[in-house]
């Protein structure tokens, strides 16, 4: 293939271009109708108009100019940049934990091309050194690169992939596993890791970043660091999310894969554990703190189990006032095996759509009600409602986070389509996914504004 | 150490080998033989109702105590393009600042401290810096490109600031040449800092966000008043518009001086203007000085690329130590380690600055990057000993030092002494080659002190959070057409008019030609007169009276107007100032009721003058008649003002 000369530039930008025989990278002199700019002409992003071309100024600022404008263009000069993360050798200390670091696409660590703003991840344990150095102080690291995809992208058949990959490297002797991934579906991950990888003998990190690792207030060297602490040094053997506690660069909690929930779009301290209190604290400072007392701890031996299976007709229907039968009928009509429903408040859903629920359960469709309260337990006894969805063959799915209980009904239907079999294994919690009871700091959701809370946000870093 | 060695003599004698004289006295060949050379970058707050990126309003400030909550964050080096730290980057890490935001309800939102991505930029401030931009004649973007321009010190939570040129190549004129500049760029301001103590810096995030403008000039000014004179057109020009913010750090100066064989160091904040002459001055006398000390240094040390510090840590009980802040570090288990520099003799009590000597830039570097607190250092060439000679001898004798040796004997934390070494050794090894490049913090005295180390280039990146901004010829056109008058044409239209020049200033500043010129224009009154009543009268009356309420300039359009309609004489003005001022609120009609301001035809005024001269005779005895017109005069003026001019009147007097 022939080198692109004019990298992201299109209609009438690329025919100037062309016209006067300037290329990417290199250094022009322009002239238009609002004076003269000089600089080197950079690549367009691709989703940007034909209009403008984009020079980096002496100053190091990026400027676009107008075509329309332009009058005369003169390319005096050209140089290619081509950037390569520095690599150091990871230093192997003697009596440090081996952690493995698995990477599904997300960028946790990466520096900037500063001449095109692109963003060149930092993966292999040499490039991280570079970038979080303090990572050697922690453990002997390793790292292999399993593919590479966006967050949402993730799905079956990269949780299948991990799980092996996993149970590969937990035979292998390894003391921690630390996964890098995308925040966006980072807990669906979660979950199903928890129920396709049991019995652990080591702790599972999956670890992201809300702000990318090139900005200098990024959370993703805290959060690597925190992740490869937990994995190599943490007592808690299970699969588990690690991000920020508190927006503040303080602590991190460690969240139970089946009970932890994206909550803001932006914040830092996005994760949080619904209906039950995190599993632990994890600082700098005193490493893993549990504040639940039951966990499975770390073990000497390999006995993990990897159950790799998903089924792909499963989705989740959100209930809306006046949805109509036919969302139920087509997920029916195109071969779904099964749909978490999330319901309002204790678990319900309107009248009319009960013939196409009961024509989706004579199908053979396994459906499972869960709240779009996100916190609580789905109560279906306590109204007639309730008792009438029962009876047309929707389960209640007790405290199942909506998305949690998607995942597994999609992992238990990858094993078994007996309505008994599927509904004892969805209702067997295997770490959590549902609880028996709810302690009563599991729901803590104040609001500003009220002297009290005002007081804790001030005397406290949020 | 036994040589007999007086500090403050070599600090005189070195100050005068390197030719400082006072700013006074300075020519223009003073500063030629140093080849003074000073660039500016000034800031702009602009006038608009919310800040840049979100919808914060602008403007609001909080008091340092009073915050709603606070949140705490790191700023961690990214790697530079060439895969290393910048310098800057390197210094930040190295302090391990734990940098604390203190956040208001009214002034702050998620996207002041990083958990929410940028909103569009606000139109009114991109506005206002165009218009701003078309006055200093750059040649205007097509298309606006957000930047991301690193700062670690903490001062922009994001450990970026969002910045994004609008023009570039632009040019200003002073009285006697054109200044060139280089470029304007829009951006957003950072935090106001609380506190900066051992490894906490606090900042507060109400100016945080506020739209700023940055106009950056070359360094073509040869002298510390054409700095200045720079630096209050810009500012005036700014102000043309009526759309930029006013009052203490609306705007600011960053000041960029060298000298020949020196280096690019950049003088940060300067909030007033009449500070930049004697802080360039100096800046550049010290780069001069410093130069001065590389070559002695030169001479007497042979091989520098192996130079290092040798350092010894001090029992407390083995000497007999007077100084209170050494019995502080040993009663706090703080560290005190004793530094030897290999050829330094002389080289501390070095003059840098007026007051300030080499030992002054490792102790101020010592606070800033390793954390110790001032005083954080005392040394072999003090002016005032805090050590006796004997106790520094036995320092000396225990790190093996001699007579051309200087001694350090520092103190603080034992996790900081590393870095305070490295400090240490950095600085002397610097002095070897000359100027660090660094910013360096004004203070009112005119000197500076050490504030940070001066970024690299490599910090600029695109933000990938925002899109560029197309600025189509049409809007840049429709601009064009509804932008003020030039400042220097004001300047000229002033002259014209023969307001006296040290009008102008305050003029200026306070963006007045346009209600001058209305209040000629529509009440026909003498520009001089006009001038003069804001440049000398309502300055004078600002300096000594305080008003009840809030004073604008309108009122005096307003004064004026209520004048001509009234057919008072515009002299009258003058009398009703103090009052008007002080009350701001008060009615005119008020204001002449309170004075018992009489209106009064010009035939009843003149009518006395007759008889008033023939009292003359009695009072003035012999006296001539100048003396008699004076008096009688005298006797009418009260009456007069505000009916007849007194010059009418005067020679109604003469005539009769």
């Amino acid at each position: 293939m022939s080198e692109d000369f004019f990298q992201g530039y299109k209609g009438r930008a690329l025919e100037l271009l062309k016209k006067y025989n300037v290329r990417v990278w290199g250094t022009a002199e322009i002239e238009t109708t609002r004076g003269k700019f000089a600089g080197t002409v950079l690549p367009r992003s691709e989703n940007d108009d034909d209009l403008h071309i984009v020079l980096k100024i002496i100053t190091g600022y990026n400027i676009g100019l107008d075509v329309v404008t332009i009058t005369d263009m003169k390319e005096i000069g050209y140089k290619k940049a081509n950037y390569k993360i520095p690599e150091k050798e990871f230093p192997f200390t003697d009596g440090f934990p081996a952690v493995k670091l698995i990477g599904t696409g997300g960028t946790i660590a990466s520096r900037l091309d500063y001449r095109t703003g692109a963003v060149i991840p930092a993966f292999s344990p040499g490039e991280l050194y570079g970038a979080v150095p303090e990572l050697a102080d922690v453990c002997n690291l390793t790292t292999e690169k399993l593919f590479a995809v966006f967050s949402e992208n993730m799905g079956p058949e990269q949780y299948k992939k991990l799980a092996i990959a996993i149970g590969k490297e937990i035979e292998n002797g390894i003391d921690g596993i630390i996964i890098g991934h995308g925040t966006d579906t980072l807990s669906h991950t979660a979950a199903a890791l928890t129920f396709m990888v049991q019995n652990s003998p080591v702790p599972i990190v999956l670890v992201g970043s809300q702000r990318s690792s090139d900005r200098p207030s990024s959370d993703a060297a805290l959060n690597l660091i925190h992740a490869a602490t937990a994995a190599g040094h943490g007592d808690i053997a299970e699969v588990m999310v690690c991000m920020f506690g508190p927006t503040s660069d303080e602590y991190g909690f460690l969240h139970r894969g089946t009970r932890v929930r994206k909550m803001h779009s932006s914040y830092r301290s996005t994760f949080r554990t619904l209906s039950d209190t995190p599993l632990a604290t994890i600082s700098k400072k005193d490493g893993v703190r549990p504040i639940k007392k039951e966990y499975n701890h770390r073990r000497k031996d390999r006995n993990v189990i990897i159950k790799p299976y998903f089924e792909d007709k499963v989705s989740i229907v959100y209930y809306y006032p006046n949805m109509q039968p036919d969302i139920i009928d087509s997920l029916t009509d195109n071969g779904y095996r099964g749909i978490i429903i999330a319901g309002t408040g204790l678990g319900h859903i309107n009248k009319p759509l009960y013939p196409a629920i009961e024509r989706a359960a004579k199908k053979g469709v396994h459906i499972f009600m869960a709240v779009q309260t996100l916190y609580g337990f789905c109560h279906m006894y306590v109204y007639d409602t309730g008792r009438d969805l029962m009876a047309k063959g929707i389960i209640p799915a007790e405290n199942f986070l909506p998305e949690t209980a998607y995942i597994k009904l999609g992992w238990v239907l990858g094993q078994t389509d007996d309505p008994a079999e599927v509904k004892r294994l969805m209702m067997t919690p295997i770490n959590d996914e549902t609880t028996r009871r709810e302690p009563y700091n599991g729901y803590l959701v104040y609001q500003g504004g009220v002297p009290e809370v005002e007081d804790f946000l001030k005397t406290f870093h949020k | 150490m036994s040589k007999i060695f007086d500090p403050r003599k070599n600090y005189e004698e070195t100050k005068k080998a390197i030719g400082y004289v006072n700013r006074k006295d300075a020519t223009q060949a003073d500063y030629d033989r140093i080849g003074f050379m000073s660039g500016l970058e000034v800031h702009q707050q602009l006038k608009t109702k919310e800040k840049l990126f979100c919808n914060c309003p602008a403007g609001k400030f909080q008091k340092p105590d009073d915050y709603h909550a606070e949140i705490i964050r790191h700023m961690r080096p990214t790697l530079s393009e060439l895969g290393e730290y910048d310098g800057t980057a390197l210094m930040e890490f190295k302090t391990r600042k734990e940098i604390v935001y203190r956040l208001k309800h009214e002034t702050a939102c998620t996207y002041e401290i990083d958990d929410t991505p940028p909103f569009k930029i606000d139109r009114e401030a991109l506005g206002i810096a165009l218009e701003i931009s078309l006055l200093s004649k750059f040649n205007i973007v097509g298309e606006v490109h957000i930047t991301r321009k690193q700062y670690l010190d903490g001062s922009i939570p994001t450990g970026f600031q969002r910045t994004a040129i609008l023009g570039v190549e632009g040019e200003i004129p002073l009285k006697n040449k054109k200044v060139r500049l280089i470029q304007l760029s829009i951006e957003e301001d950072s935090c106001r800092e609380v506190s900066d103590i051992g490894h906490r810096r606090i900042y507060m995030t109400d100016r945080l966000g506020m739209p700023l403008i940055e106009t950056v000039t070359y360094p073509d000014m040869v002298n510390p008043d054409e700095v200045m004179e720079a630096a209050n057109y810009i500012r005036f020009l700014n102000r043309s518009t009526g759309k930029v913010r006013v009052g203490i750090g609306a705007g600011r100066e960053d000041v960029n001086v060298s000298c020949t064989g020196g280096s690019r160091v950049e003088i940060k904040g300067v909030a007033h203007n009449k500070w930049i002459p004697e802080l360039t001055h100096n800046e550049c006398f010290r780069q001069w000085s410093l130069l001065q000390l590389r070559d002695k240094l030169l001479k007497s040390i042979s091989n520098i690329d192996d130079w290092k510090i040798k350092s010894q840590e001090l029992n407390y009980k083995d000497f007999n130590f007077p100084y209170p802040a050494l019995k502080e570090a040993w009663e706090a288990e703080h560290k005190i380690i004793a530094i030897g520099l290999t050829g330094f003799h002389s080289a501390l009590s070095h003059f840098t600055q007026p007051g300030r000597c080499f030992a002054n830039e490792i102790s101020e570097r010592l606070k800033v990057i390793a954390c110790l607190e001032h005083p954080n250092m005392t040394h072999s060439e003090q002016f005032y000993p805090d050590v006796s000679i004997d106790d520094l001898n036995r320092v000396s004798q225990l790190l093996g030092c001699n007579e051309n040796d200087a001694i350090l004997i520092i103190w603080g934390p034992a996790d900081d002494m590393k870095t305070a070494l490295e400090t240490i050794e950095e600085r002397c090894k610097m002095a070897f080659k000359g100027i660090p490049n660094e910013t360096r913090k004004s203070i009112s005295d005119g000197t500076t002190i050490f504030e940070r180390v001066l970024p690299g280039a490599d910090r600029m990146y695109p933000d990938t959070d925002s899109a560029p901004i197309p600025l189509e010829s049409e809007y840049i056109d429709s601009l064009q057409k509804q932008l003020p008058v030039e400042v220097i044409d004001r300047y000229n239209q002033l002259k014209k008019w023969g307001v006296p020049e040290d009008c102008y200033h305050y003029i200026f500043r306070n963006n007045l030609v346009p209600i001058i010129e209305r209040i000629v224009n529509e009440f026909k009154a003498e520009p001089v007169f006009v001038g003069t009543f804001f440049g000398h009268f309502l300055k004078n009356i600002q300096g000594k009276i305080k008003p009840v309420s809030e004073f604008n300039y309108e009122i005096i359009y307003g004064l004026f107007k209520f004048l001509h309609k009234e057919k008072i004489n515009f002299l009258f003005a003058k009398e009703m100032l103090p009052m008007v001022y002080q009350h701001p609120k008060m009615e005119f009609s008020g204001v002449l009721d309170t004075m018992k301001f009489k209106k009064r035809q010009e035939e009843d005024i003149c009518a006395p003058v007759v008889f008033l001269k023939e009292r003359f005779k009695e009072v003035g005895k012999n006296k001539g008649e100048t003396e008699k017109a004076n008096w009688v005069m005298g006797q009418l003026r009260k009456q007069a003002i505000g009916n007849i001019s007194l010059k009418e009147l005067n020679s109604y007097i003469k005539k009769h």
